[in-house]
């Protein structure tokens, strides 16, 4: 499998505080990557700066084989509405319905008709599992779960190739993250996604992820399986995997897959 | 990037036919796949249930192509195919294929954005217009009602009385007013006395801006100057201080711990407003009136003693006191309008913005009706 993002010797620094130095990652094509870490280790800096958000103090970024900084702005866009980013609340504009949040990339990036756009939006909501009712309603007036839900089509309205999301189950009931990971798990084996998540959830980690990047003392600690992660001696992974709700999460996931097997 | 692949759709018309596709089915190419399925609405009969379908020419598909396969091929037609033991398709493009054919279920295309209508829909937008305009003025009486009650209530417990708020607002709409109130004012003044001096020299009335000045700005300018910029200045604050808690759900924070919100919010504004309005309106008409004596002093030569002199033998004091009477009434309205505003406020940013200009034209809307209705009392009683 070929590296879809290639991070080398990334430093990020903001003031004199270092958060990032002489960071290594890849994210192979087609797997879902789940980046952990404790408070503050700069796990959203790292997703900001790969979708171009955050410039890096030094150190390469290559999204499919490009770099983002230095390319003309035109081709810049075009590699940009390869990724779709899930923000953590959300992001949705609020003066929009969620069709028009929807559609809303689809008019300015491929010229549509507002009702082709708009035919397409509402298949997109309905691949994200949200009622057709939902469609002409304005972010207000969802619940957490729904404008997540909303968000993610949002972030696939261009077919991207790569999708991020920061935290997508926090602030969700567990029957509703538990429903988002599937959702998520489906899309990626339907569309051939790429996924990079950043994520505290260890239900998420533990059904969903192919392989786990943890960072720590300002680097990628790890990135491999996760059965492989949990057994690094890193005492931060220790507590991370092996505490009451890591193993709480463990025995979850392996009583589901044993229940999967009977 | 690899390079795209312009789509294209091959309809063979032997025996049951065979529709043959190949090319990138993608969003990039909306137009032209579209184009390419065109045939296929216009002679209905190109597709029978034995139709072939030919997708190993396919360099790539997306879920819009998808979507735009499954309609106009039809969704019953995808299925028997895709039923059919068959290595004509990937594993990738079947589920793909069956997540967007289960997305349009779930969504099916009944729900297209309404067509405006020129005329009923100026019509409904008029009739809604008015109805929203009662249930206002409905909101805002009961509104006052609720205050004034609140009011009456804790003005018989000192504990209740929220010295600390009222200070800080009486700070911020008063104090802080000042400058902006007094130059204004001042400047109207001036320009008042100037045309004062322009029309009254040609009757040889030079003394008479004396009162023009007095006369306008102790009944009318001073106390409308003052409610107007206090109405753009401090209502918009109002509004956007309760709109943003509200879209915070600070509100329902104060409503859960057993407080009162009212209590809490309108009544420190109301009162300090109150106090506030009526100097800022004495400030009015003392400013405009300086603005006046310097005018006349330096186009007139009517000196400030004499100026002074007029005011005091020719301009009863029942004017200054008309004035300063409406300054509290300007001040209740305006406080009442910016709070309910803000509570009127409902989630989002853009709410808070329309709801602080809401807050605005009302305020000084409703400050120029009770100027008018003033005046014509003022006038039927003859104060």
């Amino acid at each position: 499998m070929n590296s879809i993002i290639e991070v080398r010797q990334l430093h990020n620094q903001f003031g004199r505080q270092v958060v990032h130095h002489q960071l290594d990652l890849d994210v192979l094509e087609g797997e879902i990557l789940s980046v952990v870490g404790g408070s503050g280790t700069g796990k959203s800096v790292l997703l900001r700066s790969i979708v171009g958000l955050n410039q890096p103090k030094s150190g390469k970024i290559r999204i499919l084989g490009q770099m983002l900084q230095p390319l003309p702005s035109s081709e810049r866009s075009a590699l940009k509405q390869q990724l779709g980013v899930l923000f953590q609340q959300g992001a949705l504009f609020s003066s929009l319905t969620v069709a028009e949040n929807v559609a809303l990339p689809l008019l300015e990036h491929r010229g549509l008709t507002r009702k082709e756009a708009h035919q397409v939006a509402l298949m997109k909501l309905g691949l994200v599992g949200l009622p057709k009712d939902a469609a002409q309603k304005f972010p207000a007036n969802l619940s957490g779960g729904m404008i997540k839900r909303a968000a993610l089509a949002r972030a696939l309205a261009l077919d991207p190739r790569i999708l991020f999301l920061d935290e997508p189950t926090a602030g969700l009931d567990p029957i509703s993250a538990a429903e988002f990971d599937q959702l998520i798990l489906t899309l990626r084996n339907a569309l051939g996604l790429t996924v990079f998540m950043v994520t505290h959830d260890l239900d998420t980690i533990y059904t969903i992820s192919d392989r786990i990047a943890v960072i720590s003392q300002q680097r990628v600690l790890v990135n491999d399986r996760i059965d492989l992660v949990a057994a690094h001696p890193d005492p931060w992974i220790q507590a991370y995997f092996h505490g009451p709700r890591g193993r709480a999460a463990q025995q979850t996931q392996s009583a589901l897959s044993s229940g999967a097997d009977m | 990037m690899s390079s795209m692949v312009q789509p294209s759709l091959t309809i063979s018309t032997v025996g049951s036919g065979q529709l043959t596709f190949a090319g990138d089915w993608t969003l990039e190419f909306f137009h032209q796949v579209k184009q390419q399925l065109t045939p296929l609405i216009e002679h209905e009969n190109l597709i029978s249930a034995d139709t072939e379908i030919d997708l190993t020419g396919l360099t790539r598909l997306d879920t819009v192509g998808c979507q735009l396969l499954i309609d106009h091929i039809g969704e019953d037609h995808w299925q028997a195919w895709l039923a059919q033991p068959n290595d004509r398709i990937t594993e990738v493009r079947r589920q793909l294929l069956l997540t967007v054919m289960s997305a349009l279920r779930e969504n099916g295309l009944v729900a297209t954005p309404r067509q405006s209508r020129l005329l009923s829909d100026g019509l409904a937008s008029v009739g809604k217009k008015i109805s929203e305009l009662s249930a206002h003025s409905i909101k805002l009486m009961a509104f006052i009602g609720l205050t004034l009650s609140v009011l009456l209530r804790v003005f018989y417990q000192p504990k209740r009385w929220r010295i600390t708020s009222f200070f800080a607002h009486l700070e911020q709409a008063g104090f802080n007013a000042l400058p902006i109130v007094a130059l204004l004012t001042f400047l109207v003044g001036a320009v008042v006395a100037f045309m004062g001096a322009t029309l009254l020299t040609k009757f040889g009335a030079n003394i008479y801006t004396v009162h023009l000045v007095s006369f306008s700005f102790l009944r009318e300018f001073g106390p409308l100057l003052a409610a107007i910029i206090i109405a753009g200045r401090t209502a918009s604050a109002f509004t956007a201080q309760i709109g943003s808690m509200r879209s915070h759900e600070e509100i329902d924070a104060i409503r859960v711990l057993g407080l009162d919100a009212i209590e809490l919010l309108v009544i420190p504004r109301l009162l300090a407003l109150l106090v506030a309005l009526p100097i800022l309106t004495f400030v009015a008409m003392m400013s405009g009136i300086l603005g006046g004596i310097l005018v006349a002093q330096a186009t007139l030569d009517i000196s400030s003693t004499m100026f002074l002199s007029v005011l005091q033998q020719n301009v009863g004091l029942h004017h200054f006191w008309v004035g300063m009477a409406k300054a509290p009434f300007f001040a209740f309205i305006i406080v009442m309008i910016s709070c309910l505003e803000g509570f009127k406020v409902s989630g989002s940013a853009q709410s808070v913005g329309e709801h602080t200009t809401a807050s605005v034209v009302q305020s000084i809307f409703m400050v120029i009706v009770i100027d008018a209705i003033f005046a014509v009392v003022c006038m039927e009683m003859g104060w």
